[in-house]
């Protein structure tokens, strides 16, 4: 009865390493606000470790991909969902319990812990019995639960905790305070006076009225007054208290150490899919990626997910792109008019490999997608006064970095560099950049105001953001694969102005 | 207890949605001059007036009923006015001494809304003096309902009930509250139960206790234990004083039904007084199912016009039973519009149950009143003239329905008059197919020619009178259209050397 991981396959030999801080990258591809918005509300699972950690191994994907894809199904998610809601109240009354004094009421959150706690075991024992599982994850748990629930120690905590709370739900009582004085009794079916005021006015009954019963404010836990009362309870129920204590006594710690990372780290999971239904109830395509060594990527309907995050939230449209490398091609030159969709089909392209690389389905339709070994991102940054350097210099700096940590491997995401030079001086530096990115053969977009770079070499591919002909000011946010060039814009322009060269020479009559 | 008074079988829903085109029939029906002489300056009852004459009942059966009412507040309308005063004490009682909220421990909202339960009994008490002394002058049956209704349910065994419970809410034998346990083993599900009767003292010594009694005694000087002590006790008093403050808000609702329901009839009172001191006739009209085309009046004003004059106003005597439509046509400044308004707020005033400014009025119901008037000025200038007054025209086409009436009032002149008149022609030539009865103002010579021409059997033809002197009567008669209008004599009067006195009336534009 063991069970490895629910994120990890087992393998011999490897250690589990999670990053504890985001990678350089995230901010310029804006994956920290995604993984802000998967990880909200659940910070006591401390998801963002595997969300900062990318898998270099291609079974280790498949092995999630396996997972995710079971978890699609609407019934097993929810079973999911019900059993963690139940760990967290769990753990919620377990932290109660260790911090109350009096011991009549400590052992009764202790007593509801574990009853909570048997709920969550024996419903997802059950909901997993009857889930059609593909993963080889979740069947391994599958057997883990079931064998667990089955045990004698698990099956002696559940029939106790059942009995004990029976017997303490039955308990009534009656309390007369009168001045300082309590008198506790048997319940012996007094009538309700409050109904009774009620059934007296009634006839006067317009509608709804307003709810008059104050919210008393109520110290958390229990007064001496409510404990004293509370003994005497125990006093009118000696049989009852007496099984409560031994069940304490006997079930100090119930909770079971599998179960309990299990909880945690199927989260992962959950959180993902939870994050993405709203995309897909938005009409947007997710869809589990094949994982390729060749550098024949390609991705049909992708989109920015942080982006889309936003517009969804808005209720705006959300542009998809495609792309796709074949061959010899590594390098995705982005130009056209600003304001286009350029920068965010950059991104896109970066979250949806660093996506892909921890297991997760990315935006697409259909997608290929890099197993690289490194990503890096070089974006225009604010100037930073401190920096002494320039700018000029500061993006050459950073660029040379980049590019000797580079391999054959990486992905470079490069975006708008060199433009506080001049334009001669930034074709000149971004040939000589794109050389030694060719040279490298890694892939690379690159999204750029230098035309010439788009037909640098037969590994280069030119795509270009595009405007609505008929009025240049509306963009179309749609990138295509087509030539550069600068003029097209300039033209529409000059088209709706009327003076493009037909116009000019139809306009001025002889 | 329900109050009935404005449906036989339901409240009044004072948030009843009006009608879309609520502020193009105030605007063009002047309602605000109807609904402030209704209110003679109470913000209530201007609110009521409006929420009521908006939202028209489409069974004759359903107005009939108010109109019995109302007839038996003309005739009885000082004990009407003084079971209006009640709900009003009520209100001002509450305002003066309650502010609206009781407190903030349950001992306080128990001890506030117990007073204010005493306050309300006393008004009950009031209203069945009321109802035992006056019930028999009444002949509606809603009234004789409710008179009724008040005797029956509170009588003296009730008062004496609900004096007890006032007494034993003061709990003189400490507080006794029954309770299991809850998670955690916290005390739950707290109610507050009535002590049983003391046991006769020969049983008590013949039967043992059934059960132990633990006794749990505070030490005087335990602060702590006596705030949780009083603590628990609201817990009980927080259930039986959220009871009695519902209670009070019940009896307070059925004031406020009350309140509501009579403001409406309390505004007919003060119209009726007004036009009194006019000496303008009023009569309850005779309404008839919507399929029906009916509307045959004698005597008919524009009652906005005699507020605003102050004085008897002109009225009109016009048969057009069993006509789809009416054409109103003639001198400008001659009445038209005075006309047209007249049978708008007739048919408002007689779909809420109210008279009407008449001798004499039979209609048929509408299931919908439109207004489509031209419009001096779009304030927004987004769109040319014609466009607008075509897209107010699109707006009603939107939400009008077989049996609806459509008052139109020189509408699609904003253009020359061929294609005012085709534009109109097709209009209401389409609303006529849809069973939509149709009073049009018009100058456009084409179209009320043609359809005189055409249609006469289903038409009416008004025409603003002049004398052949020149001066105007401003009474309509029936007559075919004329090609021209009086406009020369309008300039001859404003531009001209002498002005005759008198007869122009400025709300007649």
């Amino acid at each position: 009865m063991t069970f490895h991981s629910i994120l990890y396959p087992e393998t011999k030999g490897s250690t589990r390493q999670e990053a504890l801080e985001a990678p350089a990258f995230f901010v310029d591809l804006n994956l920290d606000q995604v993984v802000d918005a998967i990880t909200a509300g659940r910070q006591e699972y401390d998801l963002r470790p595997f969300f900062y950690t990318s898998l270099h191994d291609m079974g280790a994907i498949k092995y999630r991909h396996e997972i995710m894809q079971d978890l699609e199904d609407e019934t097993l998610l929810e079973n999911i969902r019900s059993f963690a809601q139940r760990m967290i109240v769990m753990r919620r009354y377990l932290a109660l319990a260790e911090k109350l004094e009096f011991r009549n009421h400590k052992e009764g959150w202790f007593l509801e812990a574990a009853r909570v706690y048997c709920e969550a075991v024996t419903g997802l024992a059950h909901d997993l019995s009857q889930a059609k599982l593909h993963s080889r994850g979740l069947s391994a748990f599958r057997s883990y639960v079931t064998d667990y629930a089955n045990s004698p120690g698990y099956v002696s905590l559940a029939t106790e905790t059942t009995q004990v709370k029976a017997g303490l739900s039955a308990v009534q009582y009656c309390i007369t305070i009168k001045g300082l004085t309590v008198r506790v009794r048997n319940y012996e079916a007094e009538t309700d006076y409050s109904m009774e005021v009620e059934r007296t006015f009634e006839r006067f009954k317009q509608g709804a009225v307003k709810d008059y019963r104050l919210a008393l404010h109520h110290a958390s836990g229990m007064n001496h007054v409510e404990a004293g009362i509370l003994d005497c309870v125990a006093k009118l129920y000696p049989d009852v208290f007496a099984s409560l204590h031994q069940f304490c006594a006997g079930h100090s710690h119930f909770v079971d150490e599998t179960i309990r990372a299990f909880d945690r780290e199927i989260q992962f999971y959950v959180a993902y899919l939870e994050f993405i239904a709203k995309f897909k109830r938005a009409g947007l395509p997710f869809c589990y990626p094949e994982i390729t060594v060749t550098r024949e990527v390609c991705d049909r309907e992708g989109f920015d997910i942080a982006l889309a995050n936003r517009l969804i939230a808005e209720r705006a449209p959300v542009v998809c792109n495609d792309f796709h490398l074949e061959g010899l091609e590594r390098v995705l030159v982005v130009s056209g008019p600003n304001q286009g969709g350029k920068t965010t089909f950059a991104r896109m392209f970066g979250q949806l490999h660093y996506l892909a690389s921890i297991g997760c389905p990315v935006p697409g339709r259909e997608a290929r997608l890099f197993l690289f070994d490194r990503l890096f991102t070089h974006f225009e940054r604010e100037e930073d006064i401190k920096n002494l350097r320039g700018k000029l210099q500061d993006d050459l700096v950073r660029i040379c970095a980049v590019l000797e940590q580079s391999t054959p491997d990486s992905i470079l995401i490069m975006n708008e560099i060199f433009s506080s030079t001049t334009l001669q001086d930034a074709v000149f530096l971004s040939r000589k950049i794109m050389e030694r990115i060719i040279a490298l053969d890694l892939l690379c977009v690159w999204v750029t105001f230098v035309d010439e770079l788009a037909s640098f070499c037969e590994k280069t591919v030119s795509m270009v953001s595009t405007v609505v002909p008929e009025n240049p000011a509306l963009r179309t946010y749609k990138i295509l694969r087509k030539p550069a060039d600068g003029l097209a814009y300039a033209l529409a322009i000059a088209h709706k102005n009327r003076v493009t060269y037909e116009h000019i020479m139809e306009r001025i009559k002889p | 207890m329900k109050v009935l008074l404005m449906h036989r079988d339901r409240d009044l829903n004072p948030q009843q949605k009006l009608p879309w085109n609520e502020q193009a029939l105030m605007q063009d029906l002047e309602l605000e001059t109807l609904f402030r002489a209704m209110a003679r300056g109470d913000e209530f009852l201007f609110a009521m007036a409006r929420q009521v004459v908006l939202t028209s009942l489409y069974d004759p059966e359903a107005v009939r009923y108010r109109q019995d009412i109302l007839r038996d507040c003309l005739k009885n309308s000082a004990i009407v006015r003084e079971i209006y005063q009640i709900p009003i004490e009520s209100i001002q009682n509450r305002r003066r001494r309650w502010l609206g909220i009781f407190g903030g421990t349950p001992g306080s909202v128990l001890s506030g809304a117990i007073s204010m339960l005493e306050m309300f009994v006393e008004l009950l008490r009031k209203l069945r003096r009321i109802a035992e002394e006056h019930a028999h002058k009444f002949e509606s049956e809603g009234f004789q309902r409710f008179f009724a209704m008040i005797v029956q349910e509170l009588d003296d065994d009730y008062f004496a009930t609900v004096d007890a419970h006032l007494k034993a809410m003061r709990f003189p034998g400490g507080v006794l509250l029954s309770a299991g346990l809850g998670p955690g083993n916290e005390g739950a599900n707290y109610v507050l139960r009535k002590p049983r009767a003391k046991r006769k003292n020969w049983l008590a010594r013949v039967l043992p206790q059934k059960s132990p009694v633990y006794t749990l005694k505070i030490h005087p000087r335990d602060e702590h234990g006596a705030r949780a002590l009083s603590e628990l006790k609201d817990g009980g008093i927080n259930l039986v004083a959220n009871a009695v403050a519902q209670s009070a808000d019940h009896i307070d609702s059925f004031f406020k039904v009350l309140r509501t329901e009579l403001a409406f009839y309390i505004g007919c009172l003060n119209l009726h007084e007004q036009l009194a001191l006019l000496g303008e006739p009023i009569s309850f009209p005779l309404p008839v199912d919507s399929a029906e085309r009916r509307h045959s009046f004698a005597g008919l004003y524009d009652v906005c016009l005699a507020l605003t004059m102050k004085r008897k106003v002109v009225g009109n005597d016009v048969n057009a039973d069993h006509r789809d439509l009416v054409i109103i046509t003639g001198a400008n400044q001659g009445g038209k519009s005075t006309f047209l308004r007249s049978i708008g707020l007739a048919q408002l005033m007689m779909q809420c149950g109210m008279f009407v400014g008449a001798e004499s009025l039979c209609a048929n119901v509408c299931r919908g009143l439109f207004t489509h008037y031209k419009r001096e000025e779009d304030a927004t200038m987004k769109s040319g003239k014609l466009d607008e007054e075509l897209a107010r025209m699109s707006a009603i086409v939107d939400r009008i329905g077989p049996q609806c009436t459509v008052l139109f009032n020189e509408s699609f002149a904003a253009t020359n008059e061929r294609e005012g008149s085709e534009i109109a022609r097709q209009v209401v030539s389409a609303l006529l197919q849809k069973r939509i009865k149709v009073f049009f103002v018009t100058h456009l010579y084409g179209f009320a020619h043609g359809l005189y021409e055409k249609n006469a059997q289903h038409s009416t033809f008004l025409r603003a009178e002049r004398q052949s002197d020149g001066t105007r009567t401003f009474k309509l008669l029936e007559g075919e259209p004329l090609e021209t209008s009086y406009g020369e004599d309008l300039y001859q009067q404003v531009f001209g050397t002498h002005c005759e006195e008198g007869v122009r009336t400025p709300a007649a534009a």
